[in-house]
């Protein structure tokens, strides 16, 4: 026999997720992210709303590394205290759709019958409509602000977790060990979280990934619409629509927000699917 | 001894879209504590739905009670609530799947899921429940520092050992073993039988062993049910089955296993196939592939005849004596 194994579930993911270089990369550059967003004050070197009205329009240099915005301000400090407001409405907006959207689909695939039919046909009659519009029209109801804003993107994305957490549930429910846990007096609310819900992780997980991208998209479109973040704020999507006007002489204000946004979900994507198979026991050699 | 488990003409349909499926059509038989009652009969013949009735298992909404009582110490388990089977359920009656591979969750460590069933049923800490799973595994041959390993780290007749440890790890009344060593190949069937009957005796819980094998029936049981077409055709024990076949259908099965001490060239087979349970003939089910069929068989369905001790057939030729 081989060492016995000691770890928990969670232990043991992590063992594996070590092994996946571009995972980790993904991981560390996310970290890097966050830390900027929580040191934002100690490590930009302006701050984001001190304006250089006498330094407009410069080109990245010494003074200024990613250069200066058409007030004078500094780019990068922007980027770093715009990686506070991006990330925390990624990671607020998708955990409110993933309780909600996780919970209607778990009753609509564990119970099936009417419940999954009402259920399903609500989350369908959502989808049909695009989820930036219903994200608008969630937050022109609710009005501007950032908490309004997470809430509008947080509610757009409750369809797709219903439907991957129904589809999934669909797929173990009827599996012998469900049958063998009610067998032995479990309740269904114990069932759904404690044997279902590990086993459907992976794919859920890999949804959060994407759509904390998708969100954060959305957040710089709403933003854009002056729906969402407001003026001296500086959010990522924002600053690229601010930059859009110039492109065609200062093209890096519109590129270095882009580039920031294109890292960090790429980074999201890539942690994602080394997240999928390292918590996946089976997989396991 | 007293009667733990009695069933009384229970019938239960299967309704899907095209038809209606009698799957078990007036069983009744009870179970004494500390008694080990065999459940024979071929695939389809509803042991299984039998099995699943008693815990109120049935697949939802297609099956469906059609009839019949089931008690459990005295109290009448089709018309207690959820929340009252459910206390049942691993405590008072538990059961074995067939399949050990699909049975246990595939992200949980072995020693979690004996737990969870003592913490179900039992008011004690995560601790206490942990060290319980830990002592069953080791009452079924498991080293207890395996408790923290996943299903897919142990082979098949161990995880049958998990599967049993769960079912016994709060000490039920009654466990119900579905076919719990066809999953296995020949040794470890022996081995986990030798380990079922340890414990049985250990724990005295009394036993519903379903199975098509009739030689595991002889080592295990005091009493057999012979069940065709959701019916018993003959009911007795041991003894009484084996040395006094009489029902033709059981003549048949016994006809149809090798027999080391006869010198046969062919073995015997049921002529047939079980009648399809969603149109089954009037009279006997099994006339269909009985030898000694007459046309009283294809009219009537015979009625369970005793014939001495606690025996008794499902068959017309009974009452001339014997087959003809």
């Amino acid at each position: 026999m081989k060492k016995t194994q000691k770890k928990s579930l969670w232990a043991d993911a992590w063992k594996r997720l070590l092994k996946n270089r571009l995972a980790i990369v993904g991981l560390v550059v996310l970290g890097l992210f966050i830390v900027m967003a929580i040191f934002a004050d100690f490590i930009a070197p302006y701050h984001y709303a001190e304006q250089h009205l006498d330094k407009t329009f410069l080109f990245p240099c010494k003074e200024f590394l990613l250069g200066t915005d058409d007030l004078g301000r500094d780019i990068l400090s922007r980027l770093i205290y715009g990686a506070r407001i991006s990330l925390q409405i990624g990671f607020v907006s998708v955990a409110i759709s993933v309780a909600i959207g996780g919970a209607l689909g778990a009753v609509s695939g564990f119970y099936g019958g009417m419940a999954d039919n009402i259920i399903m046909r609500l989350m369908d009659m959502m989808l049909a409509i695009p989820s930036v519009l219903m994200a608008i029209v969630i937050a022109s109801v609710l009005g501007s602000g950032m908490g309004n804003l997470m809430l509008a993107i947080g509610i757009s994305s409750v369809p797709s977790y219903a439907r991957i957490v129904r589809a999934s549930i669909l797929s173990v429910r009827d599996e012998e060990f469900i049958e063998a846990a009610r067998l032995s007096g479990c309740s269904d609310l114990r069932i759904i979280l404690r044997h279902i819900f590990p086993n459907i992780l992976a794919p859920v997980i890999v949804q959060v990934t994407l759509s904390m991208a998708l969100a954060i998209l959305s957040a710089s479109a709403l933003s854009f619409l002056g729906l969402g973040v407001s003026a001296p704020l500086p959010e990522w999507g924002a600053m690229c629509a601010a930059g859009r006007n110039y492109i065609r002489g200062y093209w890096y204000m519109v590129t270095f927000p882009g580039l920031t946004i294109a890292i960090v979900v790429l980074a999201l994507n890539v942690l994602g699917d080394g997240l999928r198979d390292a918590l996946d026991p089976r997989m396991k050699k | 001894m007293s009667k733990q488990l009695e069933i009384k003409d229970l019938y239960i349909d299967y309704h899907t879209d095209d038809a209606t499926v009698h799957a078990v059509n007036g069983i009744s038989f009870s179970l004494e504590q500390g008694e080990c009652l065999g459940l024979v009969g071929e695939t389809g013949a509803g042991k299984t739905t039998t099995a699943l009735g008693i815990l109120r298992l049935l697949p939802k909404p297609q099956g469906q009670y059609k009839g019949g009582e089931i008690h459990f110490n005295d109290i009448d388990l089709l018309s207690i609530g959820e929340e009252a089977m459910r206390n049942i359920r691993g405590k008072g009656i538990s059961m074995i799947f067939q399949d050990p591979m699909t049975s246990l969750n595939p992200v949980l460590t072995v020693g979690e899921q004996i737990a969870e069933v003592v913490r179900n049923h039992e008011k004690c800490s995560k601790k206490e429940a942990q060290a319980k799973a830990k002592a069953m595994l080791e009452k079924v041959g498991i080293p207890a520092e395996r408790s923290e390993e996943y299903p897919h780290q142990f082979s098949g007749g161990m995880k049958q050992r998990v599967v049993i440890a769960i079912a016994l790890a709060c000490n039920p009344e009654i466990l119900i073993a579905d076919e719990p060593t066809t999953a296995l190949d020949v040794t470890i069937q022996a081995q986990v039988l030798e380990m079922m009957r340890g414990l049985k005796e250990e724990f005295h819980t009394s036993t519903i062993l379903i199975t098509h094998d009739l030689g595991v029936v002889a080592e295990m049981c005091d009493t057999v049910a012979i069940m065709y077409s959701g019916q018993i055709v003959e009911y007795g024990t041991l003894e009484e089955i084996y040395d006094h076949t009489m029902h033709p259908y059981t003549i048949g099965l016994f006809g149809s296993i090798l027999d080391l001490k006869k010198d046969v060239d062919r073995l015997q087979p049921i002529p047939g196939m079980i009648p399809d349970p969603s149109n089954l003939p009037p009279g006997c089910p099994f006339q269909t592939r009985c030898p000694h069929a007459t046309d009283r068989c294809r009219q009537e369905n015979p009625p369970l005849h005793a014939v001495g001790g606690s025996h008794t057939v499902r068959c017309h030729l009974v009452e001339k004596g014997g087959m003809a």
